[in-house]
């Protein structure tokens, strides 16, 4: 057990005994180091997107004036960060009450349970942290290298074209090509210690890129199939210089490594939630001096908006409807075959398996699966679930109806490819003349056509030859397009 | 931490935005709504990184509540359908909090305006002291009786030696607590700028708020080139006063206009503190240039050409456009000083665009 010395014992207490209760409720946990933060430190480590340690970049500062700035104008809180890695590492704010340092603890002892169990994590790496800072060496060394402004402006190229990555990559069987290169990698690995593992694999990757450039440039760049994973694909067979390709090589790394936390927000949300409130209310019940701050902060967490979905709340009753479901026996071929409401209503087969079943949802699903499989009609209608969609005549945002169907089409599409356009890379020698053409999988929305344009600008940038995307704007397919001076759009 | 170079990493790129959209904030009151003591809060639109994503038009999502089909959202029953929900999504704007030196030093690189050459005795800095605190020990001269009687009666109480009876506190020597005076450096204001506006009937709101804008980024540029800077305003249309920075901008007369009214009680303030004591000293004056008489303006030529150039850095007169057109008063001072003259500037200020490049007028000089 990890004992930090600046932490106040009846704090180092309280994490202690809710360890101990997570594991006796079933929770499988990494060992999980806390520390006590002032404001200041974790809004920094919030702004660096939860880590301690990042590669230098404007935007952790832009990020980190906002957070500052709605802290201090009251507007928001964070209470902990989380890192999903091994050792698990949580930042708690050091001026929360100690009621609510205890809800935190049992929040986070449920995410760090979440991470190392659920599916969607199993192909992270677990020592990201380490990782990071190794991310950032190389960064550093780079920038004294080049000079701040090329590699900075170098990475903005880089973060434009971030979301360009195949979510289901890391659980695809590995391609033979990828697999060579590990096992070369694995020969270095073993006369080598760990921490130098992402230096390596840079000057490595760096040096057979080197060997390989006048090879590859003379292979045509053949797609059997479209590849969704555009980073790879500019790192394979885009002209990189080295220190490009070390970049765009981290960008997409910390890519992947975020990627499983955007697919499974409400679901993470809501396990957290629900367990830090079975512990605080169930397990542990409150003092009666500490109900009034609890429940200030319980409702501040699950209040909604309703403009937007508060994941926390979402997840939360979603699973507490499958918990009842599966405790009353509510699911299988009688019960949806009944067609009594009444009966189905009050169902009750007293069958409890209402705990095993959040387990194994908690293993397998993501938010899509999660939502796809258990968001039926009478959740809807008992959450109160309503579409909305812009009048023109009110000039206002309305309620557009609450059909089951229509609501739950639009929050499958939202979540689909985590919130982004699904664009692949069709072509890597387009008009035979090694152009880049990437195809959008046009569904119902157009793109934002301004920032299209500019991130086919940097999208250029990366490939240094022109590039395409086919895509419909306004139900006409178009053909976006950047030579490296002008934009052009075209009509297909 | 390193967050240091983050932030100032953004902060540039931040300063650029503000740079490029300069003429915007000059020509817009919004900056000056903003003031705070030191900083301004500007807003700009958000910084961000371009990427594939989804137009926002697409105003469908889901949300959750009670409501009738066709009402409002509850967000926007809050707002009371001020603003276009869901066309703000996405669309955040930061507020940045930036000094005014910063902001200066922006003008200034836009403007590409020279560092004022200082004249007289600058950095005069004048030594003073502040009492600050409470000391355990010192000179009786500065024996604080109350905070002392406070912590003898703490001391009796807490000993328990406090009679309620018979309340006597007698303190003893480590009850004793004693004023403490830091050294302060003063700088002493070393320039002086005089703002003199007509308030005529001619005057209106529109010309007023130039004035301001004006006189606004003058104060910002010359704040920032100077210690210390006093200001007087005045303001005139057949006879002058001064006043206050408020009223200087609110008053509306209806009277006549005699400019020399204003320059006159201007020397009399520069002679009466200024003039004698190597100050730098600045004159500004606005008016829509229709003097009453002939007389009058070769009366205010005679005081500037006599009384007024030799003792100033800069004498500089903005014309603004009023509905009833642009007065003589402006070519009356281009045919007496020329426009090279070396400290004696001039501009014509037709609406809120022309400010900026009043301003290069004004301050071009490095006077």
């Amino acid at each position: 057990m990890f004992h930090s010395t600046d932490m106040p014992q009846e704090i180092q207490e309280t994490i202690d005994l809710t360890q101990k209760q997570v594991e006796k409720l079933g929770l499988d946990i990494y060992t999980t180091i806390f520390e006590l933060v002032d404001y200041k430190q974790l809004n920094e480590i919030a702004a660096c997107g939860g880590f301690p340690t990042r590669y230098p970049h404007w935007r952790w500062g832009m990020e980190y004036e906002r957070l500052s700035k709605s802290y201090t104008y009251g507007l928001s809180v964070i209470y902990e960060m989380v890192i999903n890695n091994d050792p698990c590492y949580a930042y708690l704010l050091r001026s929360n009450g100690l009621t609510t340092q205890k809800t935190v603890i049992a929040h986070v002892y449920a995410h760090c349970d979440f991470f190392k169990n659920n599916y969607w994590f199993s192909q992270t790496n677990r020592k990201m942290l380490d990782q990071m800072a190794n991310h950032a060496t190389i960064v550093r060394h780079l920038i004294d290298e080049l000079g701040y402004d090329r590699v900075e402006s170098f990475i903005d190229k880089c973060l434009s074209v971030e979301n360009l990555i195949d979510l289901h990559l890391p659980f695809r069987p590995k391609r033979d090509r990828q697999e060579k290169e590990n096992k070369e990698f694995n020969k270095v690995k073993n006369d080598s210690k760990s921490y130098m593992e992402s230096f390596i694999k840079e000057r490595k990757k760096a040096a057979e890129l080197e060997k390989n450039k006048q090879k590859e440039q003379d292979e045509p760049k053949i797609l059997f199939e479209p590849e969704q994973d555009v980073l790879k694909y500019i790192l394979d067979y885009g002209h990189l210089e080295n220190w490009e390709y070390a970049l765009l090589s981290i960008i997409r790394d910390e890519a992947y490594y975020f990627a499983p936390q955007g697919q499974t927000k409400i679901l993470n949300e809501g396990w957290a939630t629900y367990w830090h409130s079975r512990i605080m209310t169930e397990i542990t019940p409150l003092k009666s001096s500490e109900i009034i701050d609890y429940c200030d902060q319980y409702s501040s967490i699950v209040a909604s908006n309703s403009n937007q979905l508060n994941p926390y709340k979402l997840g939360l009753e979603l699973l507490r409807y499958v918990e009842h479901r599966w405790d009353t026996g509510k699911y299988g071929l009688e019960y949806l075959k009944c067609e009594d409401h009444k009966e189905k209503f009050n169902w009750n087969k007293a069958v409890g398996k209402g705990q095993e079943k959040l387990f194994e949802v908690r293993k397998y699903h993501n938010d899509i699966t999660f939502l796809d499989e258990f968001l039926d009609e009478e959740f809807c209608h008992m959450f109160k679930l309503f579409l909305y969609d812009f009048d023109p005549r009110q000039g206002k945002q309305v309620i557009a109806n609450r059909n089951f169907k229509d609501i739950k089409k639009q929050l499958l599409t939202q979540l689909a490819n985590f919130g982004s356009p699904i664009i692949k890379v069709v072509d890597g020698n387009f008009r035979n003349r090694g152009e880049l053409l990437l195809k959008h999988y046009h569904e119902r929305m157009d793109l934002k056509s301004d920032y299209a344009l500019e991130t086919l600008s940097n999208l250029y940038s990366l490939w240094k030859r022109p590039v395409h995307l086919h895509t419909v704007v306004e139900n006409i397919p178009r053909q976006l397009s950047f030579d490296g001076s002008n934009h052009s759009i075209e009509k297909i | 931490m390193r967050m240091e170079s983050d932030l100032n990493r953004f902060r540039k790129i931040v300063r650029g935005k503000i740079k490029q959209e300069l003429k915007k904030f000059i020509s817009t009151g919004d900056l000056i709504a903003r003031k705070g003591n030191k900083s301004i809060t500007i807003p700009i639109p958000r910084i961000d990184i371009p990427k594939f994503v989804f137009s926002p038009h697409n105003q469908q999502g889901v949300g959750q509540g009670s409501g009738q089909e066709g009402e409002g959202t509850a967000s926007e029953k809050e707002q009371g359908g001020q603003e276009q929900a869901g066309d703000a999504a996405g669309d955040h704007t930061l507020e940045m909090d930036v000094t005014l030196e910063e902001l200066a030093d922006m003008l200034s690189e836009e403007l590409e305006l020279p560092n004022i050459e200082n004249k007289g005795i600058s950095n005069i800095e004048k030594q003073g002291v502040k009492y600050t605190g409470i000391l355990k020990t010192g000179p009786d001269s500065l024996h604080h009786f109350r905070r002392t009687y406070k912590e003898a009666l703490k001391r009796s109480i807490s000993m328990g030696e406090y009679d309620y009876d018979n309340p006597i506190v007698i303190p003893i020597k480590a009850d004793k607590r004693f004023r403490s005076f830091k050294e302060i450096v003063e700088p002493i204001a070393n320039a002086v700028i005089i703002y003199m506006m007509d308030v005529s009937g001619s005057m209106g709101d529109e010309q007023k708020e130039i004035v301001r804008l004006t006189s606004f980024w003058i104060d910002t540029w010359l704040s920032k080139q100077y210690k210390g800077v006093s200001r007087h305003y005045i303001i005139h249309d057949a006879t002058a006063k001064e006043v206050d920075q408020d009223v200087f901008y609110r008053t509306k007369e209806s009277g006549g206009t005699l400019i020399s009214s204003a320059f006159k009680l201007a020397l009399e303030i520069m002679k009466e503190k200024y003039i004698n004591n190597d100050w730098n000293i600045y004159l500004f004056h606005f008016s829509d240039g229709d003097n009453w008489s002939g007389n009058d303006t070769t009366e205010c030529l005679r005081i500037m050409q006599d009384e007024m150039i030799p003792n100033i850095n800069l004498f500089s007169y903005g014309q603004v456009e009023s509905r009833y057109g642009s007065g003589q008063f402006l070519r009356d001072l281009t045919k007496k000083f020329g426009d090279e003259h070396e400290k004696v500037s001039m501009a014509q200020i037709k609406d809120r665009d022309a400010i900026m490049d009043s301003l290069k007028t004004f301050l071009g000089k490095g006077k």
